[in-house]
């Protein structure tokens, strides 16, 4: 029977970048388990020779012609950030002490 | 004067427009102040854009008077689920982390209707980024059934359901991903279509899982929607999945669909999507419906899906790994909420990231970034999600042999009517149930519409019949559906949503503010 294990949350949640406190952590273990049980189900339904899906439409490359359209403006792009400085998006530093 | 004309279906609004018995101020107007009036109880709108849609009114009847309308639905108003970019109004996907973002563009949907000159009334709630079937993951509180004000408006797209069922708004664009148009409409008594994967541009809808997420359209009647689908369908260059194909006579068939006669016509019950669990007025309902359609000379067949058990397996790991792949745009740096982490000095982009990430989510989201995580994981890939895409094959083929032996598939479209708020909230297996009979159609790109089935016995409140078609196929939804739609509102008198039934206030105790009709 699969299992995920508090510490394997935290794992993930640190891979998924989200800060997850002890209580949240004490809260989601158990429903996940429950969950990767549940979903657990579908295996060995299909065999090895069974392709699989990604998409429902049978698509590979869409081309178009190479055409200028208008784009949005810097300062439409920036609208939304957190914060900007000269027409650019400011973030936090990128490099850790050890790096 | 009464606002009454809000009771009229969109393609009576749309008449009236264009013989000059009202106006589209007039009518923006009365729908504004119905959500004036029952959105404190329903909380449908997360955003009500009173001064946008009534300029947007205004211009319509302009180009009215002029004899110049730019289509049929010129002026008729409709609200908008908040997944979908609209240029200068806000776009939360119900998630904190996307409060007060106004986007810079609009979707290719709302610039359709903007083209058109439908006024947009507002943006809808819905459970945060569509993951849900109840709309109380919303980080901005639930929406409540107007049927009863103590239960769930269905989800994810509660919001645009309850919109409609309450006479908020005669039309509303949904998104289903696994039933996030249908489950609604089937638990609010409305309309609710699913196109055929590709068939409608997803240019400017924040993604949930793209292999799954469709737009479409929410609505009171089955022409409406189709309507509605003709407006917003067709190939859009900006979008790589758009299908480049012309959409049948989606209106025509309607029409068709409402005279009646559907000889030669083969419909299949799905053996799969009934038995325990089913509760029995739904399934009630659905069986009359069922032999409504064979009165009308349709042949019924009974048809097994076997893969069709897996399909809620199948989703809930392909679903979850799509989504943690999208969600990871949600970094803090472009747009968006950010949150500095406390009692960190000069925090890093990635403390950033995770700060902003976990005040920003609302718990259902960090359920499935976790799971999708786990699910892509090195080690567990072939397992779960490798394997999720083979099922997602054996359930696109249980579809093609079930199309060799009917031409649409029926089923109840969600297993019960509305249920409690708060009842499964923290129990998310249940939950999922819900979407037992809707999520198959995603997994294979086929389309489906619920209509109204009438109300359950033990409750009185609405259930839902989910007719599905081979892709590209959707008008056979529209026939089949219409044809549903005029022998059970023969029986009822008129439609199964009655405003004056409903939780609220009756529509003629609220009086326009404005307008000249």
């Amino acid at each position: 029977m699969p299992e995920i294990t508090r510490d394997e949350v935290a794992h993930l949640a640190t891979l998924a970048r989200i800060d997850l406190d002890d209580a949240e952590l004490d809260h989601l273990a158990p429903q996940l388990s429950v969950i990767l049980e549940s979903v657990a189900s579908i295996s060995g339904v299909a065999g090895a020779d069974v392709p699989p899906t990604s998409h429902p439409l049978p698509l590979t490359n869409v081309f178009r012609e190479d055409v200028v359209v208008p784009g949005l403006t810097a300062a439409q792009a920036l609208s939304g950030a957190p914060e900007q400085e000269q027409q650019r998006f400011a973030v936090p530093r990128i490099l850790g002490d050890e790096q | 004067m009464s606002n009454a004309i809000i009771k009229q279906t969109a393609a009576q609004m749309a008449d009236a427009l264009a013989d000059g018995t009202t106006t589209s101020v007039a009518l923006t107007q009365a729908h504004l102040d119905r959500i004036a009036a029952v959105d404190g109880a329903v909380h449908a709108f997360l955003h009500v854009d009173a001064e946008g849609a009534l300029a947007q009114a205004a211009a319509s009847d302009a180009r009215r008077s002029d004899g110049s309308p730019l289509h049929q639905l010129d002026g008729v108003p409709i609200a908008v689920k908040d997944v979908l970019a609209t240029e200068g109004l806000p776009t939360t996907c119900g998630s904190k982390i996307l409060e007060g973002w106004i986007p810079p563009y609009d979707a290719t949907v709302v610039a359709r209707l903007k083209a058109a000159g439908l006024p947009i009334l507002g943006k809808t709630n819905m459970d945060e980024f569509a993951m849900g079937s109840s709309t109380e993951h919303s980080a901005y509180g639930p929406t409540h059934n107007p049927w009863d004000l103590d239960r769930i408006p269905g989800g994810s797209g509660g919001g645009s359901a309850a919109a409609v069922a309450a006479y908020e708004a005669p039309l509303a664009l949904g998104t289903d991903t696994g039933g996030s148009i249908r489950q609604p409409g089937a638990v609010t008594g409305t309309v609710g279509v699913k196109p055929t994967y590709g068939g409608v541009s997803r240019y400017g809808l924040v993604a949930l899982a793209n292999s799954l997420d469709q737009v479409g359209p929410v609505t009171r009647t089955v022409l409406d929607s189709a309507l509605l689908h003709e407006l917003i369908g067709g190939h859009d260059p900006r979008d790589s999945t758009s299908a480049d194909l012309p959409l049948p006579d989606l209106v025509g068939a309607a029409r068709q669909g409402a005279d009646g006669d559907l000889s030669g016509l083969k419909v299949g019950v799905i053996r799969e999507l009934a038995g325990d669990g089913w509760q029995p007025g739904v399934m009630a309902r659905f069986t009359e419906s069922v032999d409504l359609l064979v009165g009308m000379g349709a042949e019924v067949v009974e048809v097994s899906c076997p893969t069709f058990v897996h399909a809620l397996a199948t989703y809930y790991l392909i679903l979850p790994a799509e989504a943690s792949s999208n969600l990871a745009k949600f970094d803090a740096m472009r747009y968006g909420l950010r949150v500095l982490p406390e009692g960190v000095e000069s925090p890093s982009a990635e403390d950033v990231m995770r700060a902003t990430r976990d005040a920003g989510f609302g718990d259902e989201v960090k359920r499935r970034i976790i799971l999708g995580t786990y699910a892509l994981s090195s080690g567990y890939y072939d397992a779960y999600y490798g394997q999720a895409q083979k099922v997602r094959t054996l359930i696109t083929r249980d579809f093609e042999a079930a199309f060799q032996q009917a031409d649409v598939l029926l089923s109840p479209t969600a297993p019960t009517t509305a249920f409690k708020l708060g009842e499964k909230l923290d129990d998310p297996i249940s939950m999922y149930l819900n979407d037992l009979a809707t999520i198959p159609a995603n997994l294979a790109g086929v389309p489906g519409i619920s209509v109204p089935s009438g109300l359950a016995d033990e409750d009185g409140l609405p259930a839902g019949m989910q007719i599905l078609a081979p892709a590209l196929a959707d008008d056979r939804l529209y026939r089949v559906g219409a044809t549903v739609e005029a022998l059970l509102e023969r029986q009822w008198g008129g439609p199964l949503v009655d405003p004056d039934k409903l939780d609220l206030p009756p529509v003629e105790l609220v009086e326009t503010t404005g307008g000249h009709a």
